[in-house]
């Protein structure tokens, strides 16, 4: 059916009156669904994407996403859930990615991105080989790298609801000594801190995430929920408290505002979901580039106050 | 009789260290007294943050013993705080100084802390304290990536601080400083130790910005490690043959120590005199 790849056609264009448009696009049970999905995954997304951000995984995050595709392909094929498919490609992946040895340093060196690489190319290449043993309809295989948006079911949506809140109950266990184990990894040791089981857990928390998010938007777009409005809110802000909530509003308002657009477009939902993403990071990009700017023209104005301040020695 | 003699604050007995199957010293023994500002000097790769890393108990020993606070090392929790070597923060890390002090207090507990009630009260308190007590009120609210070498050591020195430590381990805090900031953050350290009574073993590169405030000297060379007043220690004699390479100490009018021909790594590496560099 079409509506895996994306894409809605809506019976009318947009009215006169907004409301009426929201109220007729909300009569639709399946837009309701893509409303639901796309809020858990937008809120997933956005609190996994802020860690994930902070702790330069991006290219770990991605890979778990893209993994995702050939577990569903084989799921695809064998017949089985394809959601399971999804989650067993990305948990195994983390797990294999853990398994590298590290720097001593403790920090993801060039072995570790060269490892991630491979596994990457190896599993598209595998999920290229399950789509075509399945043989079936190209629709799905486009569902499965572009995303569903629009094919959620209830059931679907629960089982979603589910994994976010095991997800996010995790992280707020494990947020803070993770929080420190990425900052200053050394004092976190020295403190007593498990880095080496929070680095393997989190691998684990972002697989389930990537696999989550994967089911909504395909293995391709993830990065629009997971990266952009994590990406954005940083740029916004150093406060972490204040972070996590801006990329939660931020990747809430992008996949809505593209559901929304998409259902009286021809263009298919994800591509709204990611050049919104997009914009929201550029625009918070343009908005620290002015600020830095504005700060450092005030800084050269009054001159010595904070020289001074900063050269005082335990007065 | 005087007053009992106060437990040292460490004390290594015949201990050996060993890093895959390298012994890096062996049989040490030597104590430090508390409250001293005591300073481990040595060249390059000769254990001095191994020291520091044994008396946190992230690496057990492979012999003999080590006892921190009266406790086995790696028990002393709160009361030991830890600056580790050369730590910078990345120009993009978005996090800020305030942060970081934060992390140092409340940072290796589980689960999300209440956004009010007193804890929050006594944290953000004792948290400004700190930060005012190292001068880095002005930078504390800014991406720590974004401030200078001197003003993270500073903040860092705060995160160190937060848990009203009763030891301090600095390991090498006044590297990649520039002078005029290498003086100050010493005397910082040290106003600090004197003010509070903190013990702190601070690991130097150069013996000159701290010389006047030390207390005493931990030495580590060729496998060993002993402690000694500075007088003991900080001569010509001694450091020469501690580091294998001619070294003067000269007396200035004031009565202090200035070190030439820098205890540093020259001695490994040809040409390199008089300039600094960053070793691995």
């Amino acid at each position: 059916m079409s509506a895996s790849v994306g894409r809605i056609v809506a019976l009318a264009g947009p009215g006169a009156n907004p409301v009426d448009d929201v109220r007729r696009m909300l009569a639709l049970h399946f837009m309701v669904n893509a409303f639901r999905a796309g809020a858990v995954v937008a809120v997933l997304g956005a609190v996994i994407g802020w860690y994930m951000v902070l702790r330069r995984q991006s290219f770990v995050g991605h890979t778990l996403a893209v993994v995702s595709f050939p577990g569903a392909a084989a799921a695809l094929w064998l017949g089985v859930s394809v959601t399971a498919g999804y989650f067993a490609g990305s948990i195994v992946a983390a797990l294999v990615i853990a398994l590298v040895p590290r720097s001593p340093a403790g920090r993801a060196g060039s072995q570790e991105s060269a490892v991630i690489g491979t596994v990457q190319a190896f599993a598209l290449a595998t999920g290229a080989l399950f789509v075509s043993l399945y043989g079936g309809f190209l629709d799905s295989v486009t569902g499965l790298l572009f995303g569903s948006f629009l094919g959620v079911s209830d059931g679907q949506v629960v089982a979603l609801a589910v994994v976010a809140v095991v997800v996010l109950a995790a992280m707020a266990v494990l947020g803070r000594p993770l929080f420190f184990a990425t900052v200053d990894r050394n004092v976190a040791v020295a403190r007593g801190v498990p880095e080496r089981v929070l680095s393997v857990a989190f691998l684990l928390v972002l697989g389930c995430t990537a696999a989550e998010v994967s089911q909504i938007t395909g293995a391709l777009l993830v990065f629009a929920l997971l990266v952009m409005p994590a990406a954005a809110a940083q740029q916004l802000t150093a406060r972490p408290v204040l972070g996590l909530a801006l990329a939660v509003a931020l990747g809430l308002a992008v996949v809505w505002s593209a559901l929304g657009v998409a259902f009286y477009s021809t263009w298919p939902v994800g591509f709204f979901v990611s050049t919104f993403g997009f914009a929201a990071y550029l625009a918070a990009m343009a908005v620290r580039l002015v600020r830095a700017r504005t700060r450092r023209s005030a800084e050269r104005e009054p001159g010595p106050a904070a020289v001074g301040a900063a050269g005082m020695v335990g007065a | 009789m005087a007053e009992p003699v106060p437990p040292p604050a460490v004390r290594f007995e015949d201990a050996t260290a060993r890093i895959g199957d390298r012994a890096v010293w062996s049989h040490v023994d030597l104590s430090i007294t508390a409250g001293d500002f005591v300073a481990v000097l040595g060249p390059n790769g000769s254990g001095k943050s191994t020291l520091i890393k044994a008396v946190l108990g992230v690496l057990p020993l492979a012999a003999g013993r080590v006892e921190v606070l009266g406790r086995p090392p790696g028990e002393s929790g709160a009361d030991i705080g830890y600056l580790p070597q050369r730590r910078s923060f990345d120009p993009s890390m978005r996090v800020r100084g305030v942060d970081v002090v934060r992390l140092g207090w409340d940072g290796d507990h589980w689960g999300v802390p209440l956004p009010w009630g007193a804890a929050r009260r006594a944290r953000n308190a004792r948290v400004d304290e700190v930060i005012d007590l190292v001068g880095a009120g002005a930078f504390a609210h800014r991406p720590i990536g974004e401030v200078s070498g001197g003003e993270q050591q500073r903040l860092l020195i705060a995160q160190a601080l937060v848990r009203n430590p009763r030891l301090l381990l600095l390991d090498e805090p006044l590297d990649s400083l520039d002078l005029s900031n290498q003086g100050a953050v010493a005397g910082l350290i040290a106003d600090i130790s004197r003010r509070f009574g903190i013990t702190v073993l601070i690991v130097a590169h150069d013996v000159n910005p701290i010389a006047s405030a030390l207390d005493g000297v931990v030495y580590v060379a060729r496998g060993r490690a002993v402690s000694g007043s500075p007088d003991e220690v900080i001569t010509t004699e001694t450091l020469s043959a501690l580091y294998g390479t001619p070294i003067e100490v000269l007396t200035t009018s004031d009565g202090r120590r200035v070190v030439v021909g820098q205890p540093d790594a020259s001695s490994h590496h040809a040409g390199a005199h008089g300039h600094r560099h960053d070793h691995p």
